[in-house]
């Protein structure tokens, strides 16, 4: 078990360390946020009371649209110079590469998502009613995209139309983590009167679905 | 529907498909015949006021919306079954299965939401109704599945098509209840009664023409199945004779000496 | 008739899109066929029986 941390620790380590060097994501993905926040408003005509009362779809929308690029990124990394057979042959369980190569795109995610709600604080007016509620969403619905995205990104790598199939094959999936993020950030923004934190049962069967079976197929599907 | 081919060897057909596409054909005209012709329109008087209310003639979409559905459903789970067969055999019987299922169950789906929306205009009075947990669920169903027909289409190597396919499949239908579960509480307020069917004045006749459908349906899928995957199957002998020819034909050109030209293709 | 266009449109689009499919299916598999020979067809050189699957 501890073999098991050390290696995806040093999966993650690694992709953050790339990420880190090549700043893609924070140069890149993270201003792309914020010109999705601003599409929105033009789309909107800029009404302010509008975007407030949609920020939180708007918002969600917008992480998954970024959750995209950083996840053909994860994968991108690994296909020059073949380094994924490399990692394979370094005697890593697939599982380890699995849980390492997800936890680099969460920890991406989040950082993505804290970006994202300043900005709809400031560009749209949100308020934050319920910290605690926006914290546990924001964390159960990165590890749920992280996890899914990341099985996805195996799926659909090698491929030359592996951009433009990544998108349909990704989304439909995480329509229940949209509806869920989108319905508890509804409460915790106070722009509709729903109960939340029921909503966030639903994230957490879907984040731990995500990782059990994202583990397990990985495995399978990195042995071809 | 059905050819009248005899030959064999140049078709897909077999003796046994022929009768099955002919008994098909058969129930097929039927359900017409009573779909249109021997069952009464959805007709009911209101309780109150004694208007006519009820769905009238758009009733006899239903035969058609209804087992669509429901095999659309049954090909989605042949499919995902087969894939987990896959994954555990890793034999090309399951991966051609499953992918005939997917195709099949993606013609299906789509036609199932073509057919209810049609249905749902004149009746609920809306072409789509956001927040309907059946319509919505068949949707990212529809959308899931049309993804697993892509990524197979854009695989070249067949292993792997067969091993992402069989994990895409898996993964679809069991984000199925997590997506059916959140859009009934996204918005709790289904059209879809609890059982459409339950509302109409049950004739025994519209009940046996309602049976007939899912009869005639599921005729059309076994046969739908059973070819496609004899076509998926021959695709895969295809392939593998022409890689066997491919191989000879090296071969015989590194024996033949011409080690350049056998080698330079592979640069 | 009440719904008469919505009852074509219907029925017609579906059982139509069926059709064609299934033309295209008949279609690949004479393709096919005529290219693989007929032993490696499974459904015609056994009896006829496993050949559904």
């Amino acid at each position: 078990m501890s073999r098991f941390l050390a290696d995806a620790r040093l999966v993650a380590a690694k992709d953050l360390r790339i990420e880190a060097r090549s700043r893609v994501v924070l140069n890149q993905v993270a201003p792309f946020a914020l010109l999705v926040l601003v599409l929105f408003g033009f789309a909107l005509d800029a009404d302010q009371r509008t975007l407030r009362a949609f920020a939180p779809g708007l918002f969600w929308v917008a992480v998954l649209l970024c959750a995209l690029l950083a996840i053909q990124r994860s994968v991108s990394v690994e296909q020059a110079d073949g380094a994924l057979s490399g990692l394979r042959l370094s005697g890593m369980s697939p599982a380890a590469l699995f849980v390492g190569k997800a936890s680099a795109v969460f920890v991406q995610l989040v950082v993505l998502e804290v970006l994202l709600t300043a900005g709809i604080i400031v560009l749209y007016g949100s308020e934050v009613d319920q910290p605690l509620l926006v914290f546990a969403t924001g964390l159960l619905a990165a590890v749920a995209v992280a996890c899914t995205g990341t099985l996805y990104g195996a799926l659909a790598s090698g491929l030359g139309v592996r951009e433009t199939l990544l998108p349909i094959l990704l989304l439909p999936v995480l329509a229940p983590v949209l509806i869920g993020a989108t319905r508890a950030f509804d409460d915790a923004l106070g722009s509709a009167a729903v109960d939340g934190w029921s909503w966030l049962g639903l994230l957490a069967v879907f984040a731990v679905v995500a990782t059990a079976g994202g583990a397990l197929a990985f495995g399978a599907l990195v042995e071809e | 529907m059905t050819e009248t081919m005899v030959t064999t060897g140049t078709t897909t057909g077999s003796g046994g498909s022929r009768v099955l596409g002919a008994v098909t054909l058969l129930g097929l005209a039927t359900l017409l015949l009573f779909a249109f012709g021997l069952t009464e329109p959805d007709v009911r008087l209101h309780p109150t006021t004694g208007e006519e209310i009820g769905q009238f003639d758009a009733v006899r979409l239903l035969y058609l919306h209804v087992p669509l559905a429901v095999f659309t459903y049954v090909a989605f789970v042949l499919c995902a079954v087969a894939s987990a067969g896959y994954l555990v055999r890793r034999t090309p019987w399951f991966d051609t299965m499953a992918h005939a299922a997917a195709e099949v169950g993606t013609v299906f789906c789509g036609l199932v939401l073509v057919t209810g929306s049609i249905w749902g205009r004149p009746v609920w009075n809306t072409w789509w109704e956001w927040g309907d947990v059946r319509l919505m669920t068949t949707l990212v169903l529809f959308l899931m599945f049309a993804g697993y027909l892509a990524l197979r289409r854009a695989t070249v190597d067949p292993r792997a098509a067969a091993l992402r396919g069989a994990v895409v499949a898996l993964v679809a239908v069991l984000d199925l209840p997590l997506v059916n579960r959140s859009v009934e509480w996204w918005e709790n307020r289904t059209l879809h009664q609890k059982s459409t069917l339950g509302e109409l004045k049950i004739q025994d006749l519209t009940l046996f023409t309602l049976m007939l459908g899912f009869l005639v349906f599921g005729l059309v899928l076994a046969w739908l199945l059973l070819h496609r995957f004899r076509v998926g199957w021959l695709e895969r002998e295809d392939a593998e004779l022409g890689v066997a020819t491919a191989i000879a034909e090296r071969r015989a050109a590194i024996d033949g000496g011409d080690v350049d030209a056998a080698v330079g293709e592979d640069a | 008739m009440t719904h008469l266009g919505y009852l074509i449109a219907g029925w017609g689009i579906a059982l139509g899109t069926l059709g064609l499919y299934v033309v295209s299916i008949i279609r690949r598999g004479r393709d096919l066929a005529r290219r693989v020979p007929a032993e490696r067809s499974r459904w015609l050189t056994s009896t006829d029986d496993g050949s559904r699957g």
